[in-house]
């Protein structure tokens, strides 16, 4: 944007300079000066069909809507004149004439646009004595409730649809009186944003189904916090009233997630109050029994105190805080165990540099990047914002987007499928693929490694090859690293980060030992999702949901969720993002680090912090997780392998976008969601 | 959108002529196929009784590379595209003010008298279906009633109920002035066409 020239512009009496390109409404903003308006969003294309946003321009003879009028030198605008305000009130009676009187029946009172600004520039009163018009509601899926008589046509939902979501299944029948928004013959919306439909909507047309008649926007506590269903840490913002988590909606942050989250973010909270570990259990006689912390305790002492440090695994699980991830880590150390699986699913990467295992780019570098390949990733399912932003530059700036992948995945953008076979890679790098030379042309190439290839067994030799097609082509410099492995899973680097020192454990070896009879001993911290035969072990399962985990525990100890307790979570580019506690977790149960410490006093190993903060010291002493800059892009990784390529074919695996974590199979709105899809 | 329209399982696709198809597409640059969309539904609704199954809309949208929903918009926004089945015999009559003035209510009364349909209504042997619409722009020899392609002009209550009885009983009618007019020439209070000289 540096070599666009500025120009300068006054508003009400304020002389600003913005930069060529901007239109009016954003020169005001950029004054200071609020301009109402309904149709305007500025992640969306520009409609102009609400009028709310009029303001007057001199030598222009009527009113100008500020959202589509370009922005040029010497323009005087007045934002507060009498035709201004004449007009809102015209605009505002008009949205009013169709619109129901309902705001104490409607889910949006409170937090709803259209009833703000009817108070601040509206008539008041209407002059309309005729019928209100009423239209049928509509079925847009198990998410969004309709009310669509109290639409205002102000089609953000459909834009949203069509560009940032993709679905294109939303639109505007009819015309004139008879507008009404609607799904293509009424068919749910299937997207994975399909959520953030109900936030862009101004009015209480489209509202949360799960959330309906449940509370008002000024009886909740709202906690600003991260998400943890996916590796993104989508930036939100928890709402909750009387100890329960009531909804969760999207923080704006510009690197991350923009102004989106993703369905599973947003809806899976019902599966917080289901299906809760809320005391501590033993196994006696095949039957769970409920215990105090002390007698579970005292089961796990005289248990370990029996066992060799060969027979016993730790696995943390998929949505752990790093403050966890490092107490466990301390503990096994104060035991001499070294036995830690960073992750439960079979995922090779080599763990030596971190830009080995990172998301190089930045999800910010989506924007800038020219040329993007896909190996083995299906972002749609994995992390449904990153292909958001994807599409984003798909759509504006024609991102050329190929793919390698077992198959050809509907991804909401078009792409280049190359196949199933990754050997390719070895042909772009000679320069004999005709991608090669989309490689050439790209000034910022970008590859994205999904776990298709990370859990293949030619894993590394694609990361391998990859980075030498992007050293060939210009992948790696002081202003780029284009080299990305995309993880699934919240905590997977921060698990990484912290137990790559401490130990290499990995799914193969563990896999190995179970096949050797040697593990007797399992810890869980919070892993549901592990592809092992665990059912002969000693299992202890610390988690916050009677899942996989908690069926084959022989003690469980409750933890907390992501909501109740106060953790740090690395996303896939290496940011560290604080989590806040929200609510407090049920029962007896404790946050994850406390139980930790509590099991290690009583081990007789005492882990030598004693709260949040001096644990977060020890923690932080290597300096590694801190170490976050957006703007500086690490050096090339390094890879050594023989690159082989014993194994090719990428294989398929059946993903279910709505369930992949305990809390979300415990929540009824993923169920139904998944049936929609079905 | 309206209520559902007809069971699209067991649809069969009307026959189109990829010939004329190509000759509307041709019109329009390659990378802006979608221009083409107003002037293929016309010609599909032609071919597919006067109006636009589903499935059609669905063909057409298929045609341009189109989503469904974005031709159902463009279907649904325009009068002239019929999203509901209609009779054999379109009557468009209409009721901007010349015509208006110059007695479109009889014309309306002698539809109903005659085959007892009222705006948007179709007769039981799907033979007629009414519909008031806007200025057909042919004023000067109003009142008009436009049957299918056709203008049927200078029309009151009685060579309305003729010009229905005829067409039901399959007699050949004339488009145009149903009182000899050739074109919009004007004649006195009995009828009598002065043509000036």
């Amino acid at each position: 944007m540096d070599e666009l020239r500025n120009i300068n512009i006054k508003i009400d009496g304020i002389e600003i300079s913005v930069p060529q390109g901007s239109t009016v409404l954003q020169a005001c903003e950029a004054a200071g000066v609020e301009i109402p308006r309904f149709c305007y969003h500025e992640k969306l294309s520009v409609a102009g069909n609400c009028r709310m946003c009029l303001v007057e321009m001199e030598r222009a003879p009527k009113p100008i809507a500020s959202c589509a009028m370009p922005a040029s030198e010497g323009m005087v605008i007045k934002t507060s004149s009498e035709m201004v305000d004449k007009a809102r009130k015209g605009v505002m009676e008009f949205l009013l004439i169709n619109h129901p009187l309902d705001c104490p029946i409607c889910d949006q009172g409170g937090e709803c646009d259209l009833q703000d600004q009817a108070l601040y520039f509206g008539k008041g009163e209407t002059r309309f004595e005729n019928s209100k018009r009423a239209v049928s509601d509509k079925n847009m899926g198990p998410l969004i409730k309709t009310t669509m008589t109290r639409c205002i046509h102000c089609t953000r939902c459909v834009r949203f649809a069509n560009e940032v979501a993709g679905v294109e299944d939303l639109g505007a029948t009819g015309r004139g009186e008879n507008v009404e928004i609607s799904t293509y013959l009424e068919k749910a919306v299937t997207s994975e944003l399909s959520g953030n439909l109900v936030d862009l909507c101004p009015v209480g047309a489209l509202t949360s189904k799960p959330y309906q008649f449940v509370a008002r926007p000024w009886e909740l506590t709202k906690t600003e916090s991260v998400d943890v269903m996916d590796a993104i840490g989508s930036n939100i913002r928890i709402d909750s009233r009387d100890g329960k988590v009531l909804r969760i909606l999207p923080k704006n942050n510009e690197s991350i997630n923009e102004e989106w989250i993703s369905d599973k973010s947003r809806y899976a909270i019902d599966g917080l109050s289901k299906q809760r570990l809320d005391t501590p259990f033993i196994k006696i006689k095949n039957k769970l029994q409920k215990v105090s912390w002390d007698e579970a305790f005292e089961v796990i002492n005289s248990k370990i105190s029996k066992i060799s440090s060969e027979n016993c695994v730790g696995v943390v699980g998929n949505q752990v805080e790093n403050e966890a991830i490092f107490a466990f880590k301390e503990l096994f150390k104060k035991l001499n165990l070294n036995k830690i699986l960073p992750f439960q699913k079979k995922l090779i990467f080599s763990n030596e540099n971190r830009s080995n295992y990172l998301f190089n780019s930045k999800i910010k570098g989506l924007d800038k990047c020219d040329y993007l390949l896909l190996i083995g990733a299906n972002p749609r399912v994995d992390s449904a914002i990153l292909n958001a932003r994807i599409r984003k530059n798909y759509i504006h700036r024609d991102l050329k987007i190929s793919s390698i992948s077992s198959q050809h995945f509907d991804l909401k953008f078009n792409y280049d499928y190359l196949g199933s076979d990754v050997k390719i890679l070895n042909l772009i790098l000679e320069g004999k693929n005709k991608i090669s030379n989309d490689f050439k042309k790209a000034n910022f190439p970008m590859i994205i490694i999904g776990d298709e290839v990370l859990q293949n067994d030619c894993s590394l030799d694609v990361q391998k090859v990859s980075i030498s097609i992007l050293k060939k082509f210009g992948g790696f410099n002081k202003k780029w690293n284009g080299f990305n492995i995309l993880h699934n899973y919240a905590s997977t680097v921060g698990a990484i980060d912290i137990l790559s020192e401490y130990s290499d454990y990995n799914h193969s070896a563990l896999k190995n030992d179970i096949n050797n009879n040697l593990i007797k001993f399992v810890y869980l911290l919070n892993a549901d999702d592990f592809d092992f035969d665990i059912s002969s072990c000693f299992v202890i399962y610390q988690g916050h949901h009677g899942d996989k985990g908690a069926q084959l525990a022989d003690v469980i100890l409750p933890g907390a969720a992501y909501t109740e307790k106060d953790g740090s979570y690395t996303n896939l580019e290496g940011r560290l993002q604080y989590a806040q506690r929200a609510t407090f977790p049920p029962g007896d149960a404790k946050e994850d680090w406390t139980i930790l410490r509590a099991l290690s006093e009583k081990l007789g190993k005492k882990l030598d912090f004693d709260n949040l903060l001096q644990l977060r010291e020890k923690m932080f002493n290597s300096k590694k997780m801190l170490k976050f800059d957006e703007n500086i892009y690490s050096s090339e990784p390094k890879i050594i392998t023989k690159s082989d390529f014993k194994s090719s074919k990428l294989n398929y695996e059946n993903k279910n976008f709505f369930m992949t974590c305990p809390i979300s199979r415990c929540s009824s709105t993923m169920a139904e969601c998944s049936q929609v899809k079905d | 959108m309206k209520k559902k329209q007809l069971k699209t399982d067991n649809y069969k696709l009307c026959n189109i002529d990829q010939v004329k198809v190509d000759e509307i597409l041709d019109k329009y640059p390659s990378n802006r196929k979608a221009s083409a969309v107003i002037p293929l539904l016309h010609y599909v609704q032609k071919k597919s009784n006067g109006w636009l199954p589903v499935p059609e809309i669905e063909r057409v949208a298929e045609m341009l590379d189109m989503p469904y929903m974005k031709v159902y918009e463009v279907a649904s926004f325009y009068t002239m595209f019929n999203l509901k089945p209609i009779g054999k015999k379109l009557l468009q009559l209409c009721h901007t003010t010349p015509c208006w003035l110059r007695g479109s209510d009889q014309i309306e009364k002698s539809i109903f008298d005659t085959l007892k349909i009222k705006d948007g209504e179709t007769t039981p042997d799907n033979m007629f279906t009414l519909m008031k619409v806007e200025c057909l722009g042919a004023c000067v020899n109003a009142p008009i009633l436009q049957i299918n392609d056709d203008y049927y002009e200078d029309l009151d209550y009685k060579s309305t109920k003729q010009l229905l009885n005829k067409i039901k009983t399959k007699k050949n009618i004339k488009p145009g002035s149903v009182i000899g007019r050739k074109s919009s020439e004007p004649y006195d209070k009995n009828g009598n066409i002065n043509v000036t000289k």
